[in-house]
């Protein structure tokens, strides 16, 4: 197939299945694009870190930085109006006649079932990113559970957690202080 | 074609084109940019109107912030309004990744980049503890949304299941569990 048609069509079906913003899309993103090995996994969290610092959402973000790479900036155009193409008819459609979408019983009664879902989606790959930091050598399976961990990931990770839900810092200013904190850990520790 | 709507359509790009480029960490952090330029100063839309369009476009597919682009663009000026809204949203964050897209790999190989990545690494693991934290915390209310969620997680981690699959599956056991409840509370009315 020809790869422009292909970036758009890929990510017509990611940005079709992406609801519940961004971050719901992470679990596709890395189906779809790891198994067509147009991206590695650290590829995908590089763009996390990239959107988070970046103006823009992620799904915009990883398409253009897909198509990019795999296409040039046409690859870049056909990807990021593939992902934005279904949810702007959608949106059209709806402004247009349903003002009272979101009350409706059938949608209230597909998105009780669609928020937990993706919930549980979006907690497996936070699983797969976690065990992608904390084994930075890879993951040599459940004997090597904590031999094999990398203590200065676990605490740059235990910081984290405690900068964002405790002291409530921007997401942005986080990365950067965790790339502070990876230069001075794995360069003098 | 109406010159007025043509106006306005430009307008509306100019203005979401701003947006686009301000809005660090995802669609609600724009919800203060659309209350300053849509309703206080070109008086647009009504302030509640925003809330109820943010209500809305949560629960379509895409991104939070390209639908509500949409949606205020087409309230404004019809389809033109919705395509100039939606365009100045994408194009500031398509022109940033496009740079770094261009050159981040001849970036990655500097000294430290890849000792600042592995602490990135980590702190974005704990970034997304933090949505999955909060997000529960909003959305998992009952023992069927327990279920529900623990099911999608488990079937994506241990047996890989499509994402899209597990999606379609929730949809459909969300509808036909509410149908139930209503079938059940027949008697007394519900709104």
């Amino acid at each position: 197939m020809n790869i422009l048609l292909e970036l758009f069509l890929v990510f017509a079906k990611i940005g079709l299945f992406t609801i519940g913003g961004g971050y719901a899309m992470i679990p596709l993103i890395t189906q779809e694009i790891t198994q067509r090995n147009w991206l590695t996994l650290e590829g995908v969290i590089d763009i996390i870190a990239i959107s988070e610092m970046t103006p823009g959402p992620f799904a915009i973000n990883s398409a253009t930085f897909i198509g990019i790479q795999q296409a040039g900036l046409i690859g870049g155009v056909a990807a990021t109006m593939g992902v934005a193409t279904p949810s702007f008819i959608i949106v059209v459609v709806v402004a247009r006649y349903f003002t009272r979408f979101k009350d409706h019983h059938i949608v209230q009664g597909i998105l009780s079932g669609l928020r937990p879902a993706v919930i549980g989606l979006i907690a497996s790959s936070t699983l797969m990113i976690a065990q992608n930091a904390f084994y930075i050598t890879g993951w040599e399976g459940w004997a090597k559970l904590l031999s094999a961990v990398d203590w200065r990931s676990i605490a740059i990770f235990a910081l984290g957690l405690v900068g964002i839900i405790k002291l409530k810092i921007h997401p942005a200013l986080m990365i950067i202080i965790s790339a502070a904190l990876g230069i001075i850990f794995f360069t003098w520790l | 074609m109406d010159t007025k709507l043509l106006k306005k359509s430009l307008k509306l790009f100019t203005v979401f084109f701003r947006i686009g480029m301000f809005t660090f960490g995802g669609g609600y952090a724009m919800i203060p940019y659309i209350e300053h330029e849509i309703v206080e100063k070109n008086k647009w839309i009504e302030s509640e109107d925003i809330i109820d369009i943010f209500a809305v476009v949560q629960s379509l597919p895409g991104v939070i912030a390209v639908n509500s682009s949409t949606f205020v663009g087409y309230r404004v000026a019809g389809l033109l309004g919705a395509f100039a809204a939606t365009l100045g949203v994408i194009l500031p964050s398509y022109i940033i990744i496009a740079i770094i897209a261009l050159f981040f790999y001849n970036f990655r190989n500097y000294p430290f980049v890849n000792e600042a990545f592995y602490g990135i690494q980590a702190g974005v693991a704990a970034l997304m503890c933090n949505v999955v934290y909060k997000l529960s915390k909003s959305s998992i209310k009952n023992g069927f949304a327990i279920v529900l969620a623990l099911s999608a997680f488990l079937a994506l981690t241990i047996f890989g299941a499509p994402a899209i699959g597990v999606l379609l599956i929730a949809g459909v056991l969300g509808l036909a569990a509410s149908t139930l409840y209503n079938v059940k509370n027949k008697e007394e009315p519900t709104k």
